[in-house]
């Protein structure tokens, strides 16, 4: 099964355990992850359930192409990994 | 009299306390993270974030002292025929969070222009929706071009909770009677000369920094506009220009005083494309007579070289009238005891301020 990593900064507000679970696209994943961590869901994605401009996810290294719709197909022993795109300040 | 200041900053939260009479940072709360709007009420604070990465989020602080976060306003989802919506459905930053003055009641204004009510203390938030759909908010435009248009200010009458002022950047003053079902664009005398002819008094296009209303005679209200500075007598219907704001008629923000209808507070700037105190020195303009003249208040503030900018919801005064407190983006912060008179600088160097808020009691 999947797993799913979050960085590590998120830990100031709160907890984002790593977690495996049942899913074939990032969508089915974020949705087991988020189903009972709604305030978490809302640090990723924005109201409309797309991903926040500034946040990246990566499957195997590679960044997700729907951001949107999160429909990258993800496999049973793939590794999404969602952090902070870089900004200043 | 208020004796505890809240300071929302580019890099955290800070609190002030007034205490041997020297106001002294006593708290430092989310260094790091940029606050975008507090609101104080007696012992419960609320904290507005605007997380460059992670979104808009909102936190409380109970009387135990402890910081919990709550659920942020969110927008439902945005139907399929809406993708010729001008603005997102979706929370930009939280930008003003006032009482409704019903137990428990809170008003948020936000970026992209939606206003969220909560009935439990902000522990949960319903979008106003007669005011989000309504076909003229597609008219509403960004602050500073590229951005969303925001609801920067909240006014609800202190003696009828259903009749609230909303000001719009950039959309005029909206007004309902009933708690938010119905809404109407009111706001008549307005003009700004930057636009063209045709839109120069076109209610809608009237760019309301920051309004605000005497808590004792909530008709008055004052107005701080792109383009000078208005008063309105009848809660904000009819709007007259105040010419004789000095040292400039831009800026962002505006103090009424509570009791006094005659009195208000303004922290002029050279407009627009400048956007510094005018000669490098900071000044609040005082009005005691409704704007008929101003006196320029200068005791205790920068007259040298300083180039410091005051937001729309940087300026504050308290429930007496007398204690006022502005913060600017170069990280100053004043505290006025006197009205205005004179003022004192505390001990600290702080990140750019978006907001100061007195304590409520």
């Amino acid at each position: 099964m999947p797993t799913v990593g979050f960085t590590r900064a998120l830990g100031r507000f709160l907890a984002a355990p790593f977690l495996t679970v049942e899913a074939a696209t990032v969508r089915e994943a974020f949705g087991a992850v988020f189903g009972s961590r709604s305030t978490l869901r809302g640090y990723i994605l924005d109201d409309q359930g797309a991903l926040r401009r500034h946040i990246a996810v990566y499957v195997n290294g590679q960044p997700v192409r729907d951001r949107v719709g999160l429909s990258d197909p993800v496999g049973p022993s793939d590794e999404i990994y969602v952090f902070q795109a870089l900004s200043g300040g | 009299m208020s004796d505890r200041l809240h300071v929302a900053t580019r890099k955290g939260l800070f609190e002030l306390e007034r205490r041997n009479g020297a106001w002294d940072v006593v708290d430092a709360q989310f260094l790091g993270d940029p606050i975008s709007a507090v609101l104080a009420d007696g012992e419960v604070v609320y904290a507005a974030l605007d997380l460059g990465h992670f979104g808009a989020k909102l936190w409380r602080r109970d009387g135990d002292g402890r910081w919990n976060e709550l659920p942020a306003p969110s927008f439902p989802p945005q139907p399929e025929d809406g993708s010729d919506d001008p603005h997102p459905w979706s929370l930009g930053k939280i930008w003003v969070i006032e009482p409704g003055g019903v137990a428990g009641r809170l008003w948020a204004g936000t970026m992209p222009g939606g206003l969220f009510r909560s009935d439990d203390g902000g522990e949960s938030w319903s979008l106003n929706e007669p005011l989000w759909r309504m076909p003229d908010r597609r008219k509403w435009v960004g602050v500073a071009g590229g951005e969303q248009p925001g609801i920067g200010s909240v006014l609800v009458d202190p003696r009828n909770p259903q009749d609230i002022r909303i000001g719009v950047s950039t959309a005029g003053v909206w007004a309902t009677t009933d708690t938010g079902a119905s809404w109407r664009l009111i706001n008549r005398g307005m003009y700004a000369e930057y636009l063209p002819p045709e839109l120069r008094e076109d209610p809608i296009s009237q760019d309301v920094h920051r309004l605000s209303r005497c808590a004792a005679r909530p008709e008055v209200m004052w107005c701080q506009h792109h383009n000078g500075v208005f008063r309105s007598e009848d809660a904000g219907a009819n709007w007259r220009e105040v010419s004789a704001i000095r040292p400039a008629k831009f800026g962002f923000a505006v103090a009424a005083h509570p009791h006094d209808p005659d009195t208000a507070w303004f922290v002029p700037a050279i407009k627009d494309e400048r956007r510094i105190p005018v000669d490098g020195k900071v000044v609040v303009a005082r009005t005691r007579d409704a704007g008929r003249s101003f006196e320029v208040l200068t005791r205790g503030l920068p007259q040298r070289h300083a180039y410091d900018l005051v937001w729309r919801h940087a300026l504050d005064v308290d429930g007496s009238g007398e204690r006022l407190a502005f913060g600017s983006t170069s990280g100053g912060l004043w505290i006025s005891e006197n009205g205005g008179d004179s003022w004192i600088m505390p001990e600290a160097r702080l990140p750019p301020i978006a907001a100061v808020r007195f304590a409520s009691r």
